[in-house]
């Protein structure tokens, strides 16, 4: 079965094509087709999934030779998948969760003229990032790396003719191309050092390679990795992206694409192993991220921004959790597989909110919906339970190990990080307490033409599912180190190092922290009053509302500079670059002028011209050869 | 005397021809020198063929003269429809070639 | 061995017309020199042996080639002169200067060859040419063929003027000359049915009214006409009254 991986590739792409193409005849049934692809594809995950268990943990790792893709001169290249422990974690993530999803999406898009295509989309990004997470080389990854942000950028766009989502769906795509471009720039460094692109010669030739260039290499993958997975100085596409369809926001932009970048740099671990540099400054995007995105959630009214705050931040500790080395790997994706669960149960969550209450996103005109939508709020608080980290649900096991792992090492660096860890955890703690006391809690503050009502089974079933994961799924994978165990023959063997303060405390101290952060919310917007419109606030709460001024930063600092450099190119160009060649053209337009000159119409002038070639052709016939 | 001669005597005539060609605006003058240069050619190809003995010259030349006869009559064809459009057959006046 | 004093013949009834190429001013005398240079390549072509193409050259050349010229001079007009000032500038000088130059150039060159005459001159006799023709070079006969038919019918297209618009009939002819109101019949001659068969007196029309414009305009210019008026017809007609047109 693990030979026949490719299927979960190859399945979704035809069905995305099969619905691309087929046509308006499909639109009755089309999305089931949709559904059943992503269905067969977690079967076919599930199957070889437990053939992997049955094996022993060092022969898990399984390549499969697709065709050879590259064939020539210095590179040679086969286009082949790696199924190992890591790659399966991602297929099951996405196809389990992609397929809930797919489920949720016939009920929350029935009324939606395009459902096929959007089905299509889903499809297709199912397909991509399961090709990025089955590569086998970075090529590979690339190919679908760029089709999962394709993906994403079409369903972004998805109601594109509303002027400001097909802007959304531009900042994402162009803001990923400078992502796209770190990780093009990784690939040419290992060209460059290793000739090689795939992950083995790549990883082998590591061992050997100089400080220098693992970190250049590193660096180049940590800007891939904060373009797709919105990290800063890249996450100001990730709040607008929110303009998709909300299952959109639940797959894409909270429980698998995002993690890419996670992916990607536990996957190049063996690279960051011989780069502390890169290592540490991974680590530093991590923790800055994780309190900044823990800040502009603490300001957004829209849900569904401040979820897409939440899951920034979310990342920022899988991304600290990567940047710890052995220590952190199994726990970053660890915390991304309970994410996944809890995350997209969450915007599952927040769509069938929105289903009941006419796509109103503002949480300052929610309120009381616990009564309407009893099965709404019970799975999103489970999820809100797990991502605060309270045990035994699933985040208390993931979380809580990343920040004890962020305070093991030397100097300062364990105080910084953990620091950060644990002050992002009280964040987290308000955020998310403020967000589900403003929807479910508190009093009713609707708009008079808003009835809030229960969603069909339809979507209600993937959510419990869901909120089934976010509370036990984290318990289940703990227990025994279970799934450290697990990912271990591809993360390496973590040694076991102390922390800097003793692990009882930092438990105490983060539990301590998010019963803060709960009571703080509750006490804002469960028992008071809550204004229907944002209040004047501080500027601090204007700066994290405005996202940090991101995007008046990028403009200040990028775009305009940006803009004179190419105006000054532009001119430079026309005044040296083309006027050298207009000059050269007119010399020569000047040439032929005056030669045209001779060609004055006149026949007895050409045959005058004929005769004297003539004899100039005797001439030089008879004093050269007779 | 040598037949040579004959070659010299073409020579002469091929000149005044092609000077004919440069020099008259006449295109039916003009025409008249192609021809002498034609049979002045063809003089040369018969005297050729008497200096070596071999008759193959004489049916060169009788090919070049029933070239030079369709020639003629698609030449003085073209000339009398340049006629018809201009009013005029000097050579001078389509000066359409100008670059 | 050719005889010097028939080459010389030869040369001077060739080149001294040839030279009305160059200074004649009208094309008849151009041509008719022509006739004469063509007469004398004929006799030279008999004097190498080559009498059958002696006189495919006259019969060719002066009798189908330079009257086709004749022909088409008449077409054009005979009196095309030619002014024979020179309009390119320079024209006139370097192509007399090249032409001369070339036919020095390939005297001088002809002038230095020796080379052995054949002993056993060839005789160009018909029959001897003909198995030639047929046997040896009998498909660029064919393909002659093909030029001379391809020539024939490209004079043709050459010079058809295609009809444009359909032939007009007589019945056309006479509605056009009703519709701008002309005379449906010719014009009468002065005097007809008049009293005075005379140039000066108008014709009279059925109605026996006088037509003014059948006298000449001249006439009425130097008032040499009469008046009409004074020989209209005195038809007896008792529903006509005086002033009644």
């Amino acid at each position: 079965m693990l030979d026949l991986t490719w299927l979960l590739i190859a399945v979704p792409l035809a069905s995305s094509a099969f619905l691309l193409l087929g046509g308006k005849r499909l639109d009755p049934w089309g999305h089931w087709v949709g559904v059943a692809a992503s269905g067969t594809a977690f079967l076919v995950g599930l199957v070889a999934l437990i053939q992997m268990l049955g094996l022993d943990s060092h022969d898990r790792a399984h390549a499969v030779h697709l065709f050879s893709w590259i064939p020539g001169g210095e590179l040679n290249l086969d286009a082949g998948l790696l199924v190992d422990p890591l790659s399966m974690t991602f297929v099951m993530l996405v196809t389990f969760v992609g397929t809930l999803i797919h489920l949720y999406s016939v009920a929350y898009m029935e009324h939606d003229p395009s459902r096929r295509r959007f089905f299509a989309y889903l499809n297709l990004f199912v397909a991509a990032m399961l090709l990025l997470v089955l590569a086998d080389s970075y090529l590979l990854l690339f190919v679908g790396w760029e089709g999962v942000g394709l993906a994403s950028y079409l369903l972004i766009g998805f109601w594109n003719h509303k002027p400001e989502y097909a802007t959304a769906a531009n900042k994402a795509f162009v803001v990923n191309r400078i992502g796209d471009m770190g990780l093009i720039i990784a690939m040419g460094l290992m060209f460059t050092y290793f000739g090689a692109l795939d992950f083995d010669s790549v990883f082998a030739a590591a061992e050997g390679a100089s400080t220098a260039q693992l970190t250049a290499i590193g660096l180049a993958l940590l800007v891939a990795a904060c373009g797709k997975s919105a990290q800063f100085p890249l996450q100001s596409w990730l709040g607008d992206a929110m303009a998709g369809p909300t299952p959109v926001s639940a797959l894409i932009h909270a429980a698998t694409m995002v993690t890419a970048g996670v992916y990607l740099i536990v996957r190049s671990a063996p690279i960051y192993e011989g780069a502390p540099a890169a290592q540490t400054t991974v680590a530093a995007i991590g923790a800055f991220t994780l309190i900044l995105g823990a800040l502009i959630g603490m300001a957004k009214d829209d849900i569904k921004k401040a979820l897409a705050a939440s899951t920034m931040s979310q990342i920022g500790y899988m991304v600290l959790a990567a940047g710890l080395g052995p220590i952190g790997y199994a726990f970053a994706i660890f915390h991304l597989v309970t994410h996944g669960f809890f995350k997209a149960g969450m915007f599952l969550g927040a769509g069938s909110v929105m289903h009941g209450m006419n796509d109103q996103v503002d949480m300052r005109r929610f309120g009381a919906l616990r009564t309407a939508m009893v099965t709404t709020w019970v799975t999103f608080g489970l999820g809100w339970l797990a991502i605060l980290g309270v045990p035994p649900f699933s985040g208390f096991w993931s979380k809580d190990k990343i920040i004890e792992a962020a305070f093991v090492g030397e100097g300062a660096q364990p105080w910084i990080l953990g620091g950060a860890a644990l002050i992002g955890a009280g964040l987290t703690a308000f955020y998310m307490s403020r967000l589900f006391f403003m929807t479910f809690h508190g009093k009713a503050r609707w708009t008079d033409d808003q009835h809030p009502h229960e969603s069909p089974a339809l979507m209600t079933v993937p959510m419990i599912i869901l909120a089934v994961g976010s509370a036990f799924l984290g318990l289940f994978l703990a227990m025994g180190d279970r799934f450290t165990m697990w990912l271990e023959p591809v993360t390496g063997h973590a040694e076991h190092h102390e922390p800097v303060l003793p692990v009882a405390v930092i438990m105490i101290a983060t539990l301590a922290l998010v019963a803060l952060g709960v009571w703080a919310a509750w006490r804002k917007y469960g028992v008071a009053d809550v204004p229907e419109l944002a209040p004047a606030a501080s500027l601090a709460t204007i700066a994290a509302r405005n996202d940090m001024f991101q995007d008046s930063v990028n403009r200040g600092v990028f775009e305009r500079p940006g803009t004179h450099l190419t105006r000054t190119l532009v001119y430079a160009d026309a005044a040296l670059v083309d006027s050298a060649v207009d000059k050269t053209a007119g010399g020569w337009a000047r040439t032929g002028e005056s030669v045209r000159k001779t060609q004055n119409g006149q026949v007895r002038s050409y045959a005058l011209t004929m005769l004297v070639g003539l004899v100039i052709v005797i001439l030089v016939v008879v004093q050269g050869g007779l | 005397m040598d037949p040579i001669n004959f070659v010299i005597l073409a020579s002469v005539l091929f000149a005044i021809g092609a000077a004919a060609v440069l020099l008259r605006r006449n295109a039916i003058i003009a025409f008249m020198g192609v021809e002498l240069m034609l049979n002045a050619a063809n003089l040369a190809l018969v005297a050729f063929s008497r200096i070596h003995g071999e008759i193959d010259g004489q049916i060169m030349a009788f090919f070049v003269l029933v070239v030079a006869a369709a020639e003629v009559v698609v030449g003085l064809a073209i000339i009398i429809a340049v006629f018809r459009a201009r009013q005029t057959i000097s050579l001078d006046e389509p000066a359409e070639l100008k670059g | 061995m050719v005889n010097p004093v028939l080459f010389w013949i030869i040369a001077a009834i060739t080149v001294i017309p040839a030279l009305s190429l160059l200074f004649a001013r009208k094309a008849v005398h151009v041509a008719m020199s022509i006739v004469l240079v063509m007469v004398g390549l004929a006799t030279a072509y008999v004097t190498l042996g080559a009498p059958f193409l002696g006189m495919v050259q006259i019969v060719v050349y002066t009798g189908a080639v330079m009257m086709l010229f004749l022909f088409v001079l008449m077409l054009v007009g005979v009196d095309q002169r030619e002014d024979l000032k020179e309009t390119i500038v320079g024209q006139r000088w370097i192509g007399l200067f090249t032409a001369a130059g070339l036919g020095a150039f390939l005297v001088s060159i002809v002038g230095r060859v020796t080379i052995a005459v054949s002993d056993a001159p060839v005789e160009g006799e018909p029959d001897v040419v003909a198995v030639l023709l047929f046997d040896k070079y009998v498909l660029v006969i064919e393909v002659l063929g093909f030029l001379l038919i391809t020539a024939a019918v490209g004079a043709l297209v050459l010079t058809h003027t295609p009809r444009l618009r359909p032939r007009r009939t007589q019945l056309e002819v006479q509605r056009d000359r009703v519709r701008v109101g002309a005379d449906p019949v010719n014009k009468p001659m002065p005097g007809v049915y008049a009293r005075h068969n005379a140039l000066d007196v108008p014709a009279l029309d059925p109605e026996g009214q006088p037509i003014d414009h059948s006298v000449s305009r001249v006439l009425k210019i130097r008032n040499q006409t009469q008046d009409g008026a004074e020989f209209r017809a005195q038809l007896e007609d008792p529903s006509r009254k005086e002033g009644d047109r």
